[in-house]
């Protein structure tokens, strides 16, 4: 499913941009995030402890980003491969545009998951992942400290690509969730590794 | 005697242990030494295999070995061969690709095995599968059946052009244009039988392990049919002499067909013992089930039936694509041929017939026999085509069908697709579900149905079958590889008490019921002192195991053949000790008597003579009692009768409801009808779970099954279903010495056209003349509102 969506961070560009490059304010936005380190130029490594239900296991992921346009945006992907439970990928275009004196920033981001854990979590995957890309917003807004303000409610799309299902989301609560701004790849990241920790809780039952 | 013989509602002996949790299933089995096995599986449809490294999961703790598709390859083993050869139009061969049980540079569908890792625990070798690192290579996967064989799609096999397998056809082409030229009406009809997944209760499971003393292998197998795999196994695929191999298939919870073939896991599992020299477990996870499962149907067919101005068939053109998944099973290409094409004349008296079946392979699960195999597919396009027939010509659908009947007194009938039928009478078995059914008050349900806002609907499918396969010359010059005989050895022991050991194979039928009340009739001894043997290839003579409703027509025949020959001989043991004639001694109920006097003697005399020969004609004849016989069916069997399906639809959720079922079937002699009246029950719900809830999907771009589970699976369960009314009116084999046709299938075959016709006739008053199974809610609400303008336009 590819989502998209657009809101406004009340930060100069520059200063967004900034953000999204600072492993430091990421990592400490991310749930149980134990490392989150540059392994190259545009390449990063993350670490993260999640808990899914009664599991809590360790997961690793690595996200590389490419067409780097500062301070316009890039994309950026992932992926992480689960074994014998499968494989998660995800990726997002980000743009990001001066609107008076904050930023407006607009994404697309897709996730595809395959094996064990599409056939087993085609549906769950979905709801959890949006839950831990709310914690995600609401970590990283108290940290930056400005309130965000939603720009566009988000949409979801549903192409023939990736088999994730939609799942029925109140609209008002994709906007909470979208609400508190946003760090398009350590979204998607933790995107990659919920569904791997997914994919273990479901894959061991 | 007759309260266990045949015709006798005995209880089935096996229930006793199954009932109090005392079944040993092959998970039940643990052996001394004993590992585990875990089978790493694809996430990829289809994906180049660029590097395996397995060296981490080589030290992980309790790793006993980890092998993978090069290591099989390097040790010059085979693929799993596939049991039966279709010809194409112009006479080439199939496709047929190879397939090996682990795969070693490209995957291509999930769940293909990767590779194999051995431990001391389940869970250790799980926990090393997931360091296992395979790098693979993407690539665009095809799963649709319609578009596979389409320009431009993947290719699944390079040799498989158009993802071709086979282009099959039957029939008289020519005549069958010629019918319909001449037609008054055609009617036509696209339709989708949707692929489906068998779930039989327990997954599969094997345990393999190698005696290094002897050289011995033994593998215990979720097996409808150990001799099957032992023979494929052991000769084409790890080249093990028969004698060297023991196939075991003890209590099987339940195979519906999905328990025939010979699969990679009990292949690479046998090897594997062979090399660590202990035994190896293996257990599916109904995870692992849902992509390593031979998978059902998938069909996507254009019918169309020419017809006189009075509503007599003319003639029938069929063209069908059938996917076979990303390799060939064991019994795939049969499915849509023989056991399809050929079903196509069904109960009707149509003098032309022509099919066209394309297979395709796709990057899916394989896909094989399933319940009813290749039948139902026929009588759905069938039933839903006769009965789209009648609405275009106005007439009633019982009438139109009756109309064009195979007539009672017109056996044997011989089809003009190739089959012959030996007996039938469709008009008694419409007549009475006709009656059962209440079809003549049925209006006047609708009209009470309608004053509450429901949608009431009520469908008729008139089906037949071909089962008992199958006499083995004919199945060989339609290019299967195996005799289709079956076997049944009688032991008699000293005191009388038998054993039956049968070449078929019971998971859930109640063959050790069925068989003995065969021998408790013709041998006059009670149930307690008959045991039936089965699922053991060092105890039972080579079988070809159960399938196709097979066992009863097939097995049961060798059984009473082989019970023929122990009558024999006993009766000329017991002329000799009554110093009689053998001409002129009688046995009846247990016993042997002189005719027109009163010297009698018990059967279990007569064996304790055979096995104790102090006064014997030793000279003339051998001692014990023991005999054994192959059997080899003259024909198919044909089973056949009428299911009419009443449903309810709430028009506001599209929720279908079934309201009755009433069956009235066909199934030739019944030994027990009990289990006859269980075995229809089980298709019935099997068949109806077809039509309105199962459906197996795989997503098109990325190929992976997204029904993978339960939770997005439907399979149906008691609530769903209503009380059967279930009724036989049997006319006999008349080729077999039970005169037994076969009940295993008719439940699934017979019932999802009449479900389906039930949901149409709902929803007819609003103007939907079609649905695609399975009728759900989502499906049959989404009909409503699309028909909805067109009504409104009217």
């Amino acid at each position: 499913m590819d989502m998209t969506g657009e809101f406004r961070i009340p930060a100069p560009r520059e200063a967004v941009w900034k953000a999204l490059n600072d492993p430091d304010i990421l990592k400490r936005s991310i749930a149980g995030c134990e490392k989150l380190e540059k392994t190259a130029d545009n390449e990063f490594v993350a670490k993260v402890t999640a808990r899914v239900g009664p599991v809590k296991a360790s997961f690793t992921g690595k996200v590389t980003l490419s067409d780097l346009d500062p301070p316009n945006g890039y994309k950026i992907a992932g992926e992480g491969q689960g074994g014998a439970a499968g494989f998660a990928r995800g990726g997002a275009e980000v743009r990001l545009e001066p609107d008076g004196d904050g930023t407006l920033l607009k994404y697309t981001v897709n996730a595809a998951i395959g094996g064990k854990l599409a056939q087993i979590g085609a549906r769950l995957i979905d709801g959890t992942a949006r839950k831990m890309a709310n914690d995600f917003f609401g970590k990283f807004a108290e940290i930056v400290g400005g309130p965000a303000q939603p720009a566009a409610e988000a949409e979801a799309t549903e192409p023939a690509g990736p088999p994730m299902a939609a799942t029925a989301m109140p609209a008002e609560r994709i906007e909470a969730l979208l609400s508190k701004g946003l760090k398009p790849w350590v979204w998607v990241s933790a995107l990659i590794l919920l569904a791997l920790a997914l994919l273990f809780y479901y894959g061991r039952r | 005697m007759a309260d266990t013989g045949i015709g006798a509602p005995v209880r089935r002996k096996e229930d006793f242990r199954f009932l109090t949790g005392r079944g040993s299933y092959t998970d039940d089995i643990n052996r001394h030494g004993q590992t585990y096995a875990y089978i790493l599986r694809s996430p990829y449809a289809f994906a180049k295999i660029k590097k395996i490294d397995t060296s981490k999961a080589k030290r992980a703790p309790g790793v006993v070995i980890v092998l993978t598709g090069a290591d099989y390859a390097a040790d010059g083993k085979g693929g799993i061969p596939c049991g039966w050869q279709i010809h194409s139009k112009d006479g080439s061969p199939m496709i047929e690709p190879p397939h090996p049980p682990l795969v070693a540079d490209m995957v291509r569908h999930v769940g293909d095995q990767v590779a194999l890792v051995i431990a001391e625990t389940k869970a250790q070798a799980r926990d090393a599968a997931e360091l296992i690192e395979v790098v693979y290579e993407e690539m665009k996967p095809i799963v649709d059946t319609a578009s596979a064989a389409k320009p431009g799609a993947p290719q699944v096999w390079p040799q498989a052009k158009d993802n071709t397998c086979y282009d099959w056809h039957l029939g008289d082409k020519a005549a069958t244009d010629a019918a319909f030229a001449k037609a008054a009406h055609v009617t036509k009809l696209d339709l989708v039988n949707q692929r489906l997944i068998a779930n039989a209760m327990e997954p599969r499971a094997a345990i393999a392990e190698y005696d290094r003393a002897t050289g011995n292998y033994t593998l215990f197998t979720t097996s409808q049919n150990p001799h099957v795999i032992r023979l494929l196994m052991g000769a084409f695929v790890l080249q093990i002499p028969e004698s060297k191999l023991r196939v075991v298939a003890p209590d099987v919870g339940g195979g519906f067909g999905s328990k025939i073939f010979h699969y990679a896991e009990e292949a690479i599992l046998t090897w594997a013992a062979g090399k660590v020299g202990r035994p190896i477990k293996w257990t599916a996870d109904r995870s692992e089930s849902f992509t390593s499962d031979a998978q059902g149907r998938d069909h996507v067919s254009h019918a169309e039936l020419a017809m006189d101005k009075d509503g007599k068939f003319l003639g029938l053109r069929v063209s069908t694509v059938a996917n076979m998944g990303a390799y060939l099973s064991t019994f795939a290409p049969c499915v849509p041929t023989y056991l399809y094409g050929t079903l196509l004349a069904g109960v009707y008296a149509t003098p032309a017939i022509y099919v066209e079946v394309r297979a395709v392979f796709t990057n899916t699960v394989p896909v094989d026999a399933y319940r009813g195999a290749g039948r139902p597919e026929a009588t759905y396009l069938l039933e839903r085509l006769v009965e789209k027939a009648a609405r275009e010509m106005k007439m009633d659908r019982a009438e139109l069908r009756r109309k064009n009947f195979i007539p009672r007194d017109g056996f044997p009938y011989q089809t003009p697709v190739a089959l012959q039928y030996d007996s039938g009478d469709y008009h008694s078995t419409l007549d009475i579900a006709l009656k059962n059914s209440d079809w003549a008050g049925f209006e006047k349900r609708r009209a009470e149905a309608k004053g509450r806002g429901m949608l009431r609907g009520i469908g008729i499918s008139t089906y037949l079958e071909a089962c008992g396969i199958a006499p083995s010359a004919v199945v060989g010059s339609l290019g299967a590889r195996a005799g289709l005989y079956e076997t049944a050895n009688v032991r008699v022991h000293p005191t009388g008490s038998v054993t039956v050991f049968t070449g078929t194979h019971s998971h859930g039928q109640g063959h050790e019921t069925t068989f003995a009340q065969i021998v408790s009739s013709t041998l006059g001894i009670t149930m307690e002192n008959i045991e039936v043997v089965h699922g053991d290839t060092n105890k039972i003579p080579f079988g070809m195991g159960t399938y196709g409703s097979r066992s009863l027509a097939v097995g049961g025949s060798a059984l009473v053949k082989a019970l023929d020959k122990i009558v024999t001989k006993a009766k000329r043991i017991a002329a000799h000790l009554m110093e009689a004639s053998v001409a002129d001694i009688e046995f009846k109920d247990g016993v042997f008597k002189v005719a027109g006097t009163d010297k009698t003697l018990p059967f279990g005399q007569v064996a304790l003579t055979a096995y104790v020969p102090h006064n014997y004609p030793i000279t003339e004849l051998e001692p014990g009692l023991e005999e054994t016989s192959f059997y080899d069916p003259l024909n198919f069997t044909y089973p056949g009768g009428c299911h009419i399906c009443e449903v309810e639809i709430d028009p506001e959720t599209g929720v279908t409801k079934l309201i009755n079922f009433t069956a009235c079937d066909d199934v030739g002699r019944v030994i027990n009808p009990m289990i006859v009246e269980g075995q229809v029950h089980g298709g019935l719900a099997q068949g109806i779970g077809q039509a309105l809830f199962e459906r197996a999907v795989y997503d098109n771009a990325s190929g992976q099954l997204l029904s993978g589970s339960y939770m997005d699976y439907c399979m149906p369960r008691a609530d769903d279903l209503c009380s059967f009314t279930v009724s036989t009116h049997n006319t006999m084999c008349t080729h077999n010495p039970l005169g037994s046709k076969g009940v295993g299938e008719v439940g699934a075959i017979g019932s999802p056209p009449a479900v389906i016709n039930a949901v149409l006739d709902a929803l007819l008053p609003l103007g939907v003349s079609d649905i695609t199974m399975p009728a759900s809610p989502h499906r049959v609400w989404q009909a409503i509102q699309a028909a909805k303008p067109a009504k409104a336009a009217e």
